[in-house]
């Protein structure tokens, strides 16, 4: 009783101060350097050696300014809304393997708890769509519950596909069913396909970051929030991008084992080595589609969610289905 | 002890939550309280040691249906910043079903056999409650499945008509 509440109270205090400091504050400095090499750029490097501390200024600055309350907003929907989303990232981080045994909880149900939790993402994006009393928040917040319960489908399949192959929920066993070094079956690279498209959709980032088009809704849903509350959007985004990298990783690439199966540390450092590799590799790849490609329009957007991804899915879970049959 | 604590935390949110459904004079305020009622149900299933159905729960209801109902609302010109009455000339009407229906729920609950387990709960297997849905309940699952079609159906024969 007492052993499990103290491994509660720590756990929430490394995966926050990770979420924090590995994810927030990194993700964001690493986003600025990567679109910046993309388009031939400089991007920051006057704070700190290489402009490393760049986000941690930009941090202090945004804990330093004054809290805006717009005209009409409804106040405590506007408060909540922020917190909801950063909470729902975090709480997906409870079923991610770090390395062998290293997890927060490895629950039975784990990818659907995944899925569970970031699907109420969403309900804090459109609070604070309609809590800003602004025409441009409330339309992002439409087009991003639109978009997220679309692409929720496919993405849900795609993770399926996997668990039904695996014979199992749990993101650990998951893991530890994949031959070396992963999946090679058709139906798997499809879904690991589908996966990323979704993935990309369902972390609202471009080519389908419609919610927040600057062009035409100024920011979208967080347009009106002022600085504490926008760094939790921030922490919410990145966050939940991370994970979904991670879980990425967890199905599709192998999660914390390595290649070739050498030992070097120990199987916790070396699984934790592999895994934040890994992750930050799919991350990155995230980034690189983001300051590669330009925005779909909001019609395409679903259309390819309803139309070619969710067909497509449903078929590959089919197929999977099959596998599993023929070979018992 | 502490599986009461969280039994009376949960109801409490879950009673407290649902009385801001049915007594606010805001729509959105009203349809974003329905979310703690459901993760409050979802706790209840936990507690019960039904963790699939837990976080089906949480996918399905919290996570879609409301998500589709606030969607809705929003999309409504009349339903946002306008105080809706949560009252109207049938109350006394309503008493009467509300009070008979809880008549009939205790009786049912106090007349029902409830069957009790011994020591600790089983292993909870996501696996068995495939099974059991392939097997003993193929039919009525494959009949909700028809139903869910002809919903489906319908709702696009509805919209179709207005534009």
């Amino acid at each position: 009783m007492m052993a499990e509440a103290i491994r509660v109270v720590l756990s929430v205090v490394i995966v926050f101060t990770f979420v924090a400091v590995g994810v927030a504050l990194f993700l964001v400095l690493m986003e600025r350097k990567v679109s910046a090499w993309v388009q031939a750029r400089i991007g920051p490097r006057h704070v700190g050696p290489y402009g490393t501390l760049q986000t941690l200024a930009d941090l202090l600055k945004l804990l330093q300014k004054e809290h805006i309350l717009p005209a009409g907003a409804d106040r405590l929907m506007f408060g909540v809304a922020p917190v909801v989303v950063a909470v729902a990232a975090l709480m997906s981080y409870v079923v991610l393997p770090w390395g062998p045994g290293v997890i927060v909880r490895d629950l039975g149900v784990g990818v659907l708890y995944f899925a569970a939790v970031l699907s109420l993402e969403v309900v804090g994006i459109l609070t604070a769509g309609w809590a800003s009393n602004n025409k441009y928040a409330l339309l992002g917040g439409l087009r991003s519950a639109a978009q997220m319960v679309s692409y929720e489908l496919p993405l849900g399949f795609s993770i399926l596909t996997v668990a039904a192959i695996a014979g199992t929920l749990s993101t650990v066993r998951i893991v530890e069913a994949q031959p070396y070094p992963w999946y090679t079956y058709p139906s798997v690279l499809l879904a690991g396909l589908v996966f990323l498209v979704a993935a990309t959709a369902e972390s609202n980032r471009i080519p389908f970051d419609l919610p927040e088009a600057e062009s035409e809704l100024v920011a979208g849903y967080f347009s009106e929030y002022s600085p504490l509350r926008f760094a939790l959007f921030q922490l919410g985004e990145y966050g939940s991008l991370f994970a979904t990298s991670a879980l990425f990783v967890t199905l599709f690439l192998g999660g914390w084992r390595g290649p070739f199966g050498i030992p070097f540390v120990g199987p916790v450092v070396d699984g934790l080595f592999w895994f934040l590799l890994k992750t930050y590799a799919v991350v990155f790849f995230f980034m690189w589609v983001r300051w590669t490609y330009p925005r779909f329009r909001i019609d395409q957007l679903l259309n390819v969610s309803w139309k070619l991804l969710l067909p497509l899915s449903l078929a590959n879970l089919l197929l999977a289905g099959l596998l599993v049959a023929w070979s018992g | 002890m502490a599986e009461a604590v969280a039994f009376y935390g949960l109801t409490a949110v879950a009673l407290g939550a649902s009385l801001v459904v049915a007594l606010s004079r805001n729509m959105v305020h009203a349809a974003v309280s329905l979310i703690p009622v459901l993760l409050s149900v979802a706790g209840y299933y936990v507690l019960l040691g039904a963790e699939f159905v837990a976080a089906i729960q949480i996918l399905i209801y919290a996570g879609a249906i409301t998500v589709l109902i606030l969607f809705v609302i929003l999309l409504t010109e009349g339903a946002t910043g306008v105080r809706v009455r949560p009252r109207n000339e049938q109350v006394s009407l309503g008493a009467l079903v509300c009070l008979f229906l809880a008549a009939l729920l205790v009786a049912v609950l106090t007349r029902t056999p409830w069957p009790q387990t011994q020591g600790a709960l089983p292993e909870y297997n996501p696996g068995a409650v495939g099974q059991s849905f392939l097997t003993a309940y193929v039919l009525p699952f494959e009949v909700t499945s028809l139903l869910i079609v002809a919903c489906l159906v319908g709702a696009i024969v509805v919209a179709r008509r207005e534009a």
